[in-house]
C-alpha cells in the first residue's frame, strides 16, 4: 500500500489566490502551473459547473484509451522473433562462477558496479554494505547502515562515493575514502527523504545529482550537496520498485516500474510521464534499458520478462516458459542486448536470446532467491546476489580443449 | 459504595465506546467528501495523460525490431559474454595453485 499524500515540494505565492503557501505542481494543456491545494480544489468544482461531470470525465478516459489501443494496433504489423529469424541462433553457453563473494552476513539484496569494472557494491538485510574487489575477492571497505533491510545501492560514477537505502526512508552517500581505518558512517550524508521506503537509488551521469524510487509510490531527483529535491515524479498508483536511467550521456528520461504493474517512462527536467506500459499481470520487479535507449525489459513476479519498445510504444517480446512458474526479480542486457539475464526466485539465472525469444541458458549455483542481477560495465562478466547471502561473479571464458580439462580440475566451486 | 464505583466504570467505558464511534463517524464522513473531489481532480489527471500519450509519434514494429536487430548485430563482437574471451585475458580466469614439479 502507498501512502496517497501529495507531496507538496514547493512554497511560494500561488498563482491564483496570491497567497503564501505550499504549492501543487500540476500540468495543465502541457503548461506547468502552481496552485496551492485550496485552488486545485476550486478549480476542479469550477469544471464540475461548465458540465465536466466525473462521470463526462470517465467516458473521455474511456474512449482516450481504445483510441490509444487502435493506435498502437495498427502498427503491430509483425512479431519481432518472425523479423529474428533470419539471424543465426546462439550456440551452446558455458558459463561459469568464477568468483564468489562471502561476507554478508544475511541475505544480499542488491549490487552495483564500478566504472573501472572491478569494484562491486553491494547491501544485504542486515544493514551493511560491503565494498568488494571482484578481481581479488577482498573487502575493501564495510559501512553498518543504521537501519536492516538496505533494498537500494548504487555506485557513483566517479567511484568514490556509494549511495544506499532501504526502511530508513533515506538515502545516504558516504564518499570513499583511501583511509582504510577511517570511519565511514561519521561522513554520512543524508540525500533523500520519502514517506515509505526506498526501493532504487541510481546515480544519474555525475556525482551531483541522484534518482530515488520510494513505497511511497514517487521517484524524486536530488541534488547530493545539498539534498534539496530537484524534481518528483507522480503517476504511479502503487510502490514503485525499480528504476533505470536512460544510457545515453545527454539522456535525460528514465523509466521506473511498479506494483501497479505499470512501466512508465518519464521526462526527467519536466517531471512528466511521457509513456506508460499496462501489459504484465503482477508486480514489476525490475526495470532496465537495452543498451541502445529505444527499448528496456521488464522482469515481474507473474514469471515472465517482457521487452518494450519505446519508439513502437508498444510490448514486442515475452521471455516466458511454461516451466517456469517463479517470478523474476532481476533484469539486465548484455553489452550488445542480444542476451537477457534474469534472476529468479527459483534459485536459478535465465539467459534469454532477446531477438528470437528463447531461452539459451540457466545457471545454478545460488542456494536461494536471486535478488539482483547485473552485468559488467564493460561486459566481460555478470555479478549475481542471493538471499543466500553470497555474491557469484560468473563470466564466459572460452578455450581451447586441454586447457578446458585443466579449469575444471581446478575451479574451486 | 463498591456497587456505585462499578457502575461507575461502566458509565466510563460506554462514554469512551461511543467517543470512539463517534470519531471514527467523523472520520469516514471527512473522508468520503475528500474522496468526492480527489475523484474528479484525479480523472482529470488521467484524461490530461492520456491525451498526451495519446499525441506522441509512433513507428511500426517491424521497423523498431529491425533497429534492434541491427544495434545487435553491430556490437555482438564487442560483447565479451556473447563470443567468449581467452581465458589468458580474462581477469576473471580462475587461481590456479602453483605446481611444483
Amino acid at each position: 500500500m502507498c501512502d496517497q499524500t501529495f507531496l507538496a515540494i514547493t512554497f511560494g505565492p500561488c498563482d491564483n489566490c496570491s497567497q503564501n503557501k505550499p504549492l501543487m505542481n500540476i500540468y495543465l494543456k502541457n503548461e506547468p502551473i502552481n496552485y496551492c491545494s485550496l485552488c486545485v480544489e476550486l478549480m476542479a468544482c469550477q469544471g464540475l459547473a461548465k458540465g465536466e461531470t466525473t462521470n463526462t470525465l470517465k467516458a473521455e478516459s474511456e474512449s482516450l484509451k481504445a483510441k490509444l489501443e487502435e493506435e498502437r494496433a495498427k502498427l503491430h504489423d509483425v512479431e519481432l522473433h518472425q523479423v529474428a529469424e533470419k539471424i543465426d541462433a546462439l550456440g551452446q553457453f558455458v558459463m561459469k562462477t568464477r568468483r564468489t563473494l562471502k561476507g554478508h552476513g544475511n541475505k544480499v539484496l542488491c549490487m552495483d558496479w564500478c566504472r573501472d569494472k572491478r569494484r562491486i557494491v553491494s547491501s544485504s538485510q542486515d544493514g551493511k554494505v560491503i565494498v568488494w574487489d571482484a578481481y581479488t575477492t577482498n573487502k575493501e571497505h564495510a559501512v553498518t547502515m543504521p537501519c536492516t533491510w538496505v533494498m537500494a545501492c548504487a555506485y557513483a560514477p566517479s567511484g568514490c562515493a556509494v549511495a544506499c537505502g532501504g526502511l530508513d526512508n533515506k538515502c545516504s552517500v558516504y564518499p570513499l575514502s583511501l583511509d582504510k581505518n577511517e570511519n565511514l558512517a561519521a561522513k554520512k550524508k543524508s540525500v533523500a527523504m520519502h514517506t515509505n521506503y526506498l526501493s532504487s537509488c541510481s546515480f544519474t551521469n555525475s556525482d551531483m545529482q541522484i534518482l530515488t524510487s520510494s513505497g511511497d509510490g514517487t521517484c524524486a531527483l536530488w541534488d547530493v550537496e545539498s539534498g534539496q529535491l530537484l524534481q518528483s515524479f507522480h503517476g504511479h498508483s502503487a510502490d514503485v520498485l525499480s528504476l533505470d536511467l536512460a544510457p545515453s550521456e545527454t539522456g535525460n528520461t528514465f523509466v521506473s516500474g511498479g506494483c501497479d504493474k505499470k512501466a512508465n517512462v518519464w521526462d526527467m527536467r519536466s517531471g512528466q510521464n511521457v509513456q506508460s506500459f499496462e501489459t504484465h499481470e503482477s508486480d514489476i520487479n525490475n526495470v532496465k534499458y537495452y543498451p541502445s535507449g529505444d527499448a528496456f525489459a521488464t522482469g515481474s513476479d507473474d514469471a515472465t520478462c517482457r521487452l518494450y519498445d519505446l519508439r513502437a510504444d508498444r510490448e514486442v517480446a515475452i521471455y516466458s516458459k511454461d516451466s517456469i512458474i517463479f517470478g523474476a526479480s532481476s533484469v539486465d542486457f548484455s553489452l550488445s542486448g542480444r542476451l537477457l539475464f534474469a534472476g529468479y526466485n527459483d534459485y536459478t539465472i535465465n539467459v534469454w536470446d532477446v531477438l528470437k525469444g528463447t531461452r539459451v541458458a540457466i545457471l545454478f549455483g545460488h542456494e536461494n532467491r536471486v535478488s539482483t542481477v547485473r552485468v559488467s560495465p564493460d561486459g566481460t562478466a555478470f555479478c549475481s546476489g542471493s538471499w543466500d547471502n553470497t555474491l557469484r561473479v560468473s563470466a564466459y571464458l572460452r578455450s581451447s580443449g586441454e586447457s578446458e580439462l585443466r579449469n575444471i580440475l581446478y575451479n574451486t566451486v | 459504595m463498591l456497587l456505585w464505583c462499578n457502575c461507575f466504570m461502566i458509565f466510563v467505558d460506554l462514554y469512551f465506546i461511543f467517543l470512539l464511534c463517534f470519531c471514527s463517524y467523523m472520520v469516514s464522513k471527512m473522508s468520503s467528501k475528500m474522496v468526492g473531489s480527489n475523484n474528479l481532480a484525479h480523472a482529470r489527471r488521467m484524461v490530461q495523460q492520456l491525451r498526451v500519450e495519446a499525441s506522441i509519434e509512433r513507428i511500426k514494429v517491424s521497423k523498431a525490431s529491425a533497429d534492434l536487430m541491427r544495434y545487435c548485430g553491430e556490437n555482438a563482437k564487442y560483447d565479451p559474454l556473447l563470443t567468449g574471451i581467452p581465458a589468458s585475458e580474462n581477469p576473471f580466469k580462475d587461481k590456479k595453485p602453483c605446481i611444483i614439479l
